[in-house]
């Protein structure tokens, strides 16, 4: 039994054993608190080597084609910040290029890295440094909303010219459903039991602290 | 539940952010760091009342140049054009696309400016150290927290609409100021929202509890 405080409302309390495909809600503020699923791990680094294979072709082929009156232009997801910064918006270049490439990389990178230093218990300290990285490139790291993007983009160009999707465009569609999954599956607390504590040593937990049993369904 | 709540703040325990070990301080006044993972410990996000109070009022201040400057200038044929943001939305509900007209409203207008009016009310009920609704309260912050991402829409519309159409001389597409406004504000409300504590929602009524309990 682990004890805890919810994130949300630091109500103190206690995660029961949860059964497989069980979930603990806080039970002050319904935060959900903890999750069991089937191999977690195992199943997340699958999830993590295709998302970032997915990545790669995405961010090398291109995304879309254009062809109005006998010209043609192409674009990549990083040429669309490219030409942001070209045509003067460098702001926009950057922040565009960080929340379409840098960070969806990051975040699948640095998980790919975490997830298999840890497959062979205790992981050295710098696994939870790189975890934390992975946690501040979560919200950032925006795939899916720039698919939204383009197809309204693709809407308006539509009417001035005929638009072709690239592979890239199916492999951007694949790496948003395949980082949602990992995102379902991948339980981050199993990555902190199997990490080395950084004052040397992992004390005794603090099972012993709290009266409050947390709602378990 | 029938046990008395408590919050671990109160019994002199906290909760690391980042991996959530539960720790006991020696010295309240200087938590440390995290024995486990090595993150400076905090009671609650320093500062955070005043920290979202900034970011979401330049939030507010930019939101206006961000509707009204224009988002994406077009050259065709030597005549130049400028579209806002509620312009693109019109040109999308006018060329018979209305379910793609109203997604752009919504994360473009609606969702930024929800964002600011919703962590305003949190903030305003915190600092009045409110006991009320905390349980909608908390959904809120949730809310706010999740659907934040997805106003860089209209960012990433235009960043791949001057992408594709540049077919010079014929026609060609620029950005505009707008858009730079447009970033910001969603940039400022989703670091508004990171740097808000919602535990603060709660710590009233643990408060009361204490006197009346």
């Amino acid at each position: 039994m682990e004890t805890i405080a919810c994130p949300d409302c630091d109500l103190l309390q206690r995660i029961p054993p949860l059964p497989l495909g069980g979930k603990a809600r806080c039970g002050r503020c319904s935060k959900t608190l903890a999750t069991r699923r089937s191999d977690t791990l195992d199943r997340t680094l699958a999830l993590t080597i295709a998302a970032a294979i997915a990545l790669i072709v995405a961010n090398t082929m291109p995304l879309m084609g254009l062809s109005a009156v006998g010209r043609e232009s192409s674009t990549t997801i990083i040429g669309g910040a490219h030409e942001m910064w070209l045509q003067g918006s460098q702001i926009t270049a950057v922040i565009v290029a960080f929340c379409a490439v840098i960070a969806p990389a990051g975040h699948v990178l640095f998980l790919l890295t975490v997830l298999l230093a840890i497959r062979r218990p205790p992981a050295p300290r710098w696994v939870g440094e790189l975890l934390r990285l992975a946690h501040f490139m979560e919200p950032w790291s925006m795939t899916e909303v720039m698919m939204l993007g383009i197809l309204v983009a693709l809407f308006k160009i539509a009417q001035l010219a005929t638009v072709l999707p690239g592979i890239g465009m199916y492999a951007a569609g694949l790496f948003v459903v395949l980082v949602a999954a990992i995102l379902v599956s991948f339980d981050p607390h199993e990555v902190w039991q199997r990490v080395a504590w950084a004052d040397g040593e992992s004390p005794p937990t603090l099972s012993d602290t709290a009266s409050d049993p947390a709602g378990a369904r | 539940m029938s046990t008395a709540q408590v919050s671990a703040a109160r019994v002199g325990l906290v909760s690391c952010t980042t991996c959530r070990l539960l720790s006991r301080p020696a010295d309240r006044a200087k938590p440390g760091y995290c024995p486990r993972c090595g993150t400076a410990l905090v009671w609650r996000r320093r500062h955070s009342v005043q920290y979202t109070w900034a970011l979401i009022v330049a939030a507010a201040i930019c939101y206006i140049p961000a509707n009204v400057l224009p988002v994406l200038r077009t050259t065709a044929l030597g005549s130049t054009e400028s579209d806002t943001i509620i312009g693109g939305v019109i040109f999308l509900y006018a060329s018979g696309s209305w379910p793609l007209a109203l997604i752009v409203l919504v994360a473009s207008v609606m969702i930024p400016l929800g964002k600011i009016l919703a962590l305003g009310y949190l903030l305003v009920t915190v600092q009045r150290g409110s006991v009320e609704n905390s349980h909608d309260r908390t959904r809120i912050y949730e809310l706010v927290e999740f659907i934040g991402r997805w106003s860089m829409l209209d960012v990433f519309v235009d960043a791949f609409v001057v992408a594709l159409v540049q077919l010079q001389p014929l026609m060609s597409v620029e950005p505009g100021l707008g858009v730079v406004f447009f970033m910001v504000v969603v940039v400022l409300t989703m670091l508004a929202a990171q740097s808000f504590d919602p535990r603060l929602i709660w710590d009233a009524a643990s408060e009361r509890q204490l006197h009346h309990g």
